[in-house]
């Protein structure tokens, strides 16, 4: 690792403040992709300004209408949430599936949005739910969000402060989860919202990171049962094919994950 | 250069290090505590697991200045006197090791998941709650048995205290 230089501000007010003085700075979170990046020297901040201790971003609410996550929260305090579980408990399952014990002690949501890896579990719920990104400086919408690999609508300097996902009539998520790394080899997340909109998201599978599935959409709207998907085909374009799965695999994979998410959405 | 506080194992700690200083690099090399180890160094093999405010995190994958003024136990610090902790004596008498590499990070994680499952521990949610910790030796059969007496064995230590 680089040199850098830590600084650990008490406000998101600080946080920003710090930011515009080190432009080559980067915020960090539960530090469990920035670090190993660091470490591997892909990346260099001059400096890290740490937001995991910030108390006015970490948190979880619930309205009769949505599940507010503020973005320092960890995963292990999501799993252990009784608002969330009871709001929305396809988000909590998402959350207990996600890495391992110890790195769902220091992951926070806030930083696997911002960071938008093509096969981390979050943006899918994001986009399923159609979550707003609440930043210091505006509300992003989730369908917005996403622009590709690691790449969001974020501006450098912009904190996530929290997440706000509609309470759905249904949903759930499922993936296949790579045995070694835990990342989602592919996982859908799929919601039918209270207005009878049905809304599916795929992450792991794309060439371009996370994306909505129309035809699972449009199955799932006319029959929500998985048993409704089982003539679908999923076209293989754009997905990914690595050691791990061709684009046919994954193609598959989005069909198999989206029938499992619908029976645990029930 | 920071100086960070810590109490490791009991013990007030202040060190005067580079911030890039990772935790396990600070227990290993400034405080010799070399009990932890470094297995992958890409925060996937759980080699290096200590426990940050009673809670199981990988020291690789922590910078020293996110845990100023914490509280650090490390595998040096669990055994009272020369009486093993329960989850260390589970683990020799399960023979629950064979190189040892992976023994310290596997022992912290055990007691975090010990203590989070007090009484619905059984195999299956041993085997999952174990996924964070690479074993290349054990095939983690016995590794599993040493976690299950050792939960049975914590809850009488616990009872007796």
């Amino acid at each position: 690792m680089y040199e850098t230089t830590y600084h650990r501000p008490a406000s998101i007010d600080e946080a920003a403040a710090l930011f515009a003085k080190h432009p080559e700075a980067k915020y960090l979170a539960g530090g469990h992709t920035l670090i190993p990046v660091m470490k591997q020297r892909l990346a260099a901040p001059s400096d890290v300004i740490d937001l995991a201790k910030i108390k006015e971003m970490i948190g979880i609410e619930a309205t009769s209408d949505a599940l507010i996550i503020k973005a320092a929260t960890t995963y292990y305090d999501i799993t252990q949430s009784a608002a969330a579980k009871k709001a929305i408990p396809a988000i909590v399952y998402l959350t207990s599936v996600l890495g391992d014990p110890a790195v769902r002690y220091r992951g926070t949501i806030g930083g696997s949005i911002a960071n938008n890896d093509p096969a981390a579990d979050y943006p899918a719920a994001v986009l399923a739910l159609g979550a707003t990104i609440k930043t210091n400086t505006r509300e992003i919408k989730g369908d917005d969000f996403f622009q590709g690999l690691f790449s969001t609508a974020l501006e450098d300097n912009e904190i996530i402060t929290s997440v706000s996902f509609p309470i759905p009539a249904k949903a759930g998520y499922a993936k296949m989860r790579h045995p070694a790394s835990r990342f989602a080899l592919t996982g859908v997340f799929v919601a039918q919202t209270k207005s009878g909109e049905v809304r599916v998201a795929a992450t792991g599978a794309s060439q371009n990171g996370v994306m909505r599935v129309p035809a699972i959409e449009a199955a799932l709207k006319a029959n929500w049962s998985a048993g409704a998907l089982d003539g679908v085909k999923i076209s293989a374009d754009g997905l990914m094919s690595d050691i791990h799965g061709s684009a046919e695999y994954r193609a598959n994979l989005i069909k198999v994950m989206a029938q499992r998410a619908v029976e645990a959405a029930g | 250069m920071s100086t960070v506080k810590l109490t490791v194992n009991g013990k007030s700690v202040s060190a005067t290090v580079e911030d890039r200083t990772l935790l396990v690099h600070l227990l290993r090399e400034n405080l010799n505590l070399t009990g932890t180890h470094v297995g992958c160094d890409t925060s996937q093999c759980g080699a290096c697991i200590v426990h940050i405010d009673g809670k199981a995190v990988k020291s690789c994958t922590t910078l020293v200045g996110q845990i100023d003024g914490a509280n650090v136990t490390t595998i040096e610090g669990i055994a009272k006197g020369d009486q093993l902790h329960p989850m260390q004596a589970a683990f020799r008498d399960n023979h629950g090791l064979q190189c040892g590499y992976c023994t310290p990070g596997m022992i912290m994680s055990a007691i975090d998941i010990v203590n989070r499952h007090a009484s619905d521990l059984d195999e299956e949610t041993v085997r999952q709650e174990l996924e964070g910790n690479i074993c290349r030796c054990t095939g983690y059969h016995n590794i599993v048995k040493s976690v299950l007496d050792a939960a049975g064995r914590m809850k009488v230590a616990q009872a007796a205290e």
